[in-house]
């Protein structure tokens, strides 16, 4: 398996990641390498296997729905880089 | 010998009787931390004051003769990935370098809830993601038995703290061996419980179907005491499992006749060490004397764990981390004039290279056109896996193979070349994908250097492996090494 600069370029771009185009090279080679060698997992036929997201038979957990606490405004927003007016606020968006 | 150098039960004793406070004990631990912390390393953050303070609580206590429960006064570290209500949590990462908890993790609840004292949070590789502690944004943490080499990873904090007496017991978190790797390479004991016996409440998620929190302790009846604490259900996590626990302090009967021991030559791979795999075989030797039977078994999946762990761990991550955006909290690039500028200048410095890295690979392997042939391929793969384990479980209680193929190897040996890092956990992520509980004790030294022995167990019977681990380490000659730092 063989990614190119542009695929890392593609696959940053899709994870809002910025990368110079030196890295875009190194990434390159680095992640080339990696995914040749997960294609050992190609020498297993899967195809009558059933898929494990989870270890765990899960189900839906609900609650019961009523109010509990929960933070205070103040406390959620103590961690948020900007707010205004107990909102967050970001830059421009359109 | 320092008030250091004892367990949890020991101190518990000298405590109720009066042998020593808990802010003796307390000042103490601090007083060794300021001596070897410059060289070790393990610590972000330090909480003297409300260490102190919640120490004073527990020495009232027992000056009125209340009865106080095991961990009540024992000074402890979490792993920097664990939220504490108030104190900085960083996942060593510049992402979240300034942020604090509003609340804590379930399991930091339970424990101060017991009387633990909390000292501070503990260094690891940022986001979880690696296997040396060299990945911290920060600064890397020193193995205290060779102080150029690396204490394993990602939980090397916790595990460095205990080795070197800066904290009686720490908790870390185990996604594909950051506990027992680092276990195995410090000399300690570190145990990764069944997924689900601990509630992942407030543990900042790497890859969430894998992840879980464990103890890292100076033995096994230490473990045993921490686990009673941390295990059992938690309305908080969903995949937390509602059922009742034991308790564990009763599974510690140094008796093994007749226990039936698979040997898995899956877990002893092509390019492990020589000396590790002596240590091992010889620590075999020495369960069969005990009167356990021991066979060889086969896994034949497990040489794909590796393959198939790092296509699930970075798609989950991929997904987890896409939350820091600097928009809620964490760290945001001020400068950006819009928004989406601003995000992908924000995650480009907030995130160092291997997270950026495993990111990049998760979303690769779920875009459009790669999903199947990866990431559903890997959770196939995973099937086969859990299968191999089950049929196993069929005909035997525990499984045993070493924590890690190597010793603890230099600062930039492997930093430089991913793929030779991953091969690390080699013998730890096959659980991982399987959710079984496991627990890495120490086995011997090759030159100079802890090796780690594991025991596996079928899931939810972390009470077998503890027996098991308590019994060897009670026969073994190696219950609880101490590493001769030479510190000014």
């Amino acid at each position: 398996m063989s990614i190119s600069r542009k695929d890392v370029e593609h696959v940053a771009l899709l994870s809002r990641l910025e990368i110079s185009e030196k890295e875009a090279g190194v990434y390159a080679k680095q992640l080339s390498e990696i995914l040749s060698y997960m294609e050992k997992i190609n020498e297993l036929e899967t195809s009558n296997i059933e898929p494990t997201a989870h270890v765990l038979p899960l189900n839906n957990v609900f609650r019961e729905d009523k109010v509990e606490q929960s933070l205070a405004r103040e406390e959620a927003l103590k961690n948020t880089p900007d707010t205004e007016q107990g909102h967050v606020k970001v830059p421009k968006i359109v | 010998m320092g008030l250091y150098n004892y367990t949890i039960y020991e101190l518990h004793e000298m405590l109720i009787k009066k042998e020593t406070s808990s802010e003796e004990l307390t000042r103490s631990i601090f007083q060794r931390i300021q001596k070897v912390d410059p060289y070790i390393r393990a610590y972000l953050t330090l909480a003297e004051e409300a260490a102190l303070k919640s120490a004073k609580k527990i020495d009232k206590l027992l000056a009125a003769g209340d009865r106080v429960p095991p961990l009540a006064g024992i000074p402890m570290g979490l792993k920097d990935n664990i939220c504490t209500s108030g104190i900085r949590t960083t996942c060593s990462s510049k992402m979240l370098e300034n942020f604090i908890p509003p609340y804590n993790a379930t399991v930091a609840g339970r424990l101060i809830e017991n009387g633990a004292v909390l000292l501070g949070k503990l260094n690891m590789d940022e986001f979880a993601m690696g296997s040396s502690t060299e990945n911290s944004r920060f600064f890397p943490t020193r193995n205290p038995w060779d102080l150029e080499r690396v204490p394993g990873g990602s939980s090397g904090g916790s595990v460095a703290a205990v080795a070197a007496g800066e904290a009686i017991f720490t908790l870390g978190s185990d996604t594909g061996g950051s506990i027992r790797q680092p276990a195995s390479f410090c000399g300690v004991v570190g145990m990764k419980p069944t997924y689900g016996r601990v509630s992942r409440y407030g543990l900042i998620a790497y890859a969430s179907s894998l992840d879980q929190i464990g103890p890292i302790t100076k033995d096994v009846t230490d473990c045993a005491l921490v686990l009673n604490s941390i295990a059992g259900h938690d309305p908080l996590d969903s995949t937390s499992v509602d059922r009742d626990v034991p308790d564990y302090s009763s599974a510690l009967v140094p008796e093994i006749k007749g226990l039936k021991i698979g040997i898995p030559q899956e877990l002893f791979p092509e390019g492990m060490e020589k000396q590790v795999e002596e240590l091992v075989r010889k620590a075999i030797e020495k369960l069969e004397e005990m009167g356990a039977v021991c066979e060889e078994v086969s896994l034949p999946h497990t040489p794909y764990a590796l393959p198939a762990y790092y296509l699930v761990a970075p798609a989950e991550a991929s997904s987890n981390l896409a939350r820091y955006d600097g928009v809620r909290y964490g760290f945001r690039d001020k400068d950006a004039e819009d928004v989406v500028t601003m995000f992908m200048k924000t995650r480009s410095e907030g995130f160092g290279e291997e997270v950026k890295r495993r990111i990049m690979l998760g979303t690769y392997a779920l875009s459009s056109g790669y999903y199947e042939a990866y990431y559903l391929k890997a959770l196939k793969v995973r099937t086969l896996i859990r299968q191999d384990f089950d049929l196993v479980f069929k005909n035997y209680d525990v499984l045993v193979s070493p924590a890690s193929p190597t010793v603890p190897f230099k600062f930039g040996e492997k930093s430089e070349d991913p793929l030779s890092m991953y091969k690390s956990d080699l013998c730890t992520i096959p659980i991982n994908m399987a959710g079984l509980p496991a627990i890495s004790v120490p086995c011997g030294f090759s030159e100079g250097l802890p090796v780690g022995l594991q025991f596996v167990g079928k899931p939810f019977d972390e009470e077998t492996i503890l027996r098991a681990a308590f019994a060897y380490e009670q026969n073994s000659g190696f219950h609880r090494p101490e590493p001769s730092l030479e510190v000014n």
